[in-house]
């Protein structure tokens, strides 16, 4: 008798399931064999934040049979903001425990795999290569390019998406005809162009739709059913509320996905993209130029005559300020200089001591002389000296 | 005059405006106008060597001008160019700033 090839595990619906993927099975895009194609894939979702939230309840809901999800961060308050997967009460927990409970409390069918690493040159291989569809919910330069080139290697769909402020991308790369993130941009920012710490932030509905945007591209790419992203890239504006859309073409030059490719294994992605592995912590002492917070309360309190200058952004100062403090933003010291005396004693601050060290650079080249950068900005004053000063 | 969309993390250097009409007859034209309205985008569209960075993009209505005569591409007073460069998640633009702004 001719034996039939069967798949390795038969893939069958419980009656819960029927039940729980009604509204799926009735439609003839998914029907019982899609769903079968879903209970049968495999997705690894790389970050547990805010694209992963909707991204991992959405795909778990969906009745996806193996859920993998990379993450090594602890749940803090100021992602409950955006990341919906985790709750108050998980503050303090692992990302990957509270996520994965929540997406098993949706759907107790599915197989839950947790990656508790930093996904990294040495893992990611190993970590990616049983998976079907990768979707990249990552928040940083290094692991998008190693995410986009061990899925070009292993030859699995990367759904992609990105953030920042209220403007969203997404597309589909690495296709077995599609474009990579490579032919997109084949290149990082340098760290030299960074914007100041004003300009950063999220809605934190954004990353709700550009995820949900990747959760129905990877059931589209699992189901073979629509037209992908693939070769197109989406451009979200919330604010404006408007959806644009990129051709998006395979690069004849691209190092890893193109005919003349250069790059052949996954390479050292921090050098790459030109930042530090493991991030310096601030040295404990104070550097030449610096002040602690602690003697600028007591220069306050002995009625020592000096200016306190906050080149934070006007937004920042609602949150919180130091009362002294006299708010001069970074980028107009330049042209307000002119209201400083250079006679006088300056104590410059910010959030954190980076922006202020600049105008204090700044202030200097201008001829002042006696500046000094509050060592660790408002941050610092609010742990060291007054804890009714709000952090953010 | 052609439209151009400034992105977000550029709207800072090109006075807050999220677009900006200008007139040339093709994209290296109008970019130097741009640039010599708002001089600060100038680094943030050109490397040191006078060329485009390579994770800023810049199409021609929907065409990526890489894929079309690149900066010599012509622009049509109907057309509309966006600069669209690489963002990279919701903690910040760039990673780095984690360190820098914590």
């Amino acid at each position: 008798m001719a034996t039939m090839e069967a798949p390795a595990v038969p893939v069958t619906l419980s009656n819960e399931e029927i039940l729980r993927y009604s509204r799926h099975l009735i439609m003839p895009e998914v029907g019982m064999d899609g769903q079968l194609k879903l209970k049968a894939a495999k997705v690894l979702c790389i970050g547990t934040g805010g694209l992963g939230a909707p991204i991992g309840m959405y795909l778990a809901a969906a009745g996806v049979g193996t859920m993998g999800l990379v993450d090594f961060d602890i749940v803090d308050q100021t992602n409950l903001q955006r990341q919906i997967i985790h709750g108050t009460k998980d503050v303090g927990r692992k990302k990957l425990d509270s996520a994965a409970d929540r997406m098993q409390d949706i759907n107790p069918n599915i197989r839950i795999i947790r990656h508790e690493v930093a996904l990294a040159s040495e893992n990611a291989l190993d970590i990616m290569k049983d998976y079907d569809v990768v979707v990249d919910g990552t928040d940083n330069f290094p692991t998008r390019y190693l995410v986009n080139d061990a899925c070009v290697l292993l030859g699995i769909p990367n759904v992609y998406g990105s953030i920042f402020r209220f403007e969203g991308q997404a597309s589909v790369f690495a296709t077995r005809e599609g474009p990579c993130y490579r032919c997109l941009y084949p290149e990082p920012p340098p760290p030299g162009l960074v914007p100041s710490c004003a300009e950063g932030g999220v809605l934190g509905i954004l990353p709700g739709v550009v995820g949900v945007i990747q959760a129905t591209e990877a059931v589209k790419l699992i189901l073979g059913k629509g037209e992908t992203l693939a070769g197109r890239l989406l451009l979200y504006d919330a604010l404006n509320m408007r959806f644009r859309e990129m051709k998006l073409r395979k690069s004849p030059d691209c190092p890893i996905c193109g005919p003349k490719r250069t790059i052949h294994q996954l390479i050292d992605y921090h050098q790459f993209c030109g930042v530090p592995r493991h991030p310096e912590a601030p040295a404990p002492g104070l550097k030449e130029g610096e002040i602690d917070a602690v003697e600028v309360k007591a220069l306050f309190d002995k009625g020592h005559r000096f200016v306190l200058i906050d080149v934070r952004e006007p937004h920042e100062y609602q949150i919180c300020r130091i009362p002294q403090a006299r708010l001069i933003p970074l980028g107009e010291l330049p042209k307000r200089v002119h209201e400083l005396d250079s006679a006088d004693e300056f104590v410059v601050h910010c959030k954190s001591g980076m922006r202020s060290a600049k105008a204090c650079d700044f202030l200097r080249q201008a001829g002042f002389k006696k500046v000094k950068n509050l060592k660790g900005g408002i941050l610092a004053w609010s742990d060291k000296v007054d804890p009714a000063v709000p952090k953010y | 005059m052609a439209k151009i969309l400034i992105p977000t993390p550029l709207r800072p250097f090109a006075g807050g405006q999220d677009s900006v009409d200008l007139p040339g007859a093709t994209i290296r034209e109008l970019l130097e106008a741009l640039t010599a309205q708002y001089g600060d985008l100038r680094k943030h569209l050109y490397n040191d060597e006078g060329k485009l960075r390579s994770f800023v993009n810049v199409y021609l209505n929907e065409e990526d001008i890489r894929f079309l005569n690149k900066e010599a591409t012509e622009v049509k007073d109907s057309d509309t160019i966006s600069i669209v460069p690489s963002i990279a998640g919701g903690r910040s633009w760039q990673p780095w700033k984690h360190r820098l702004c914590r």
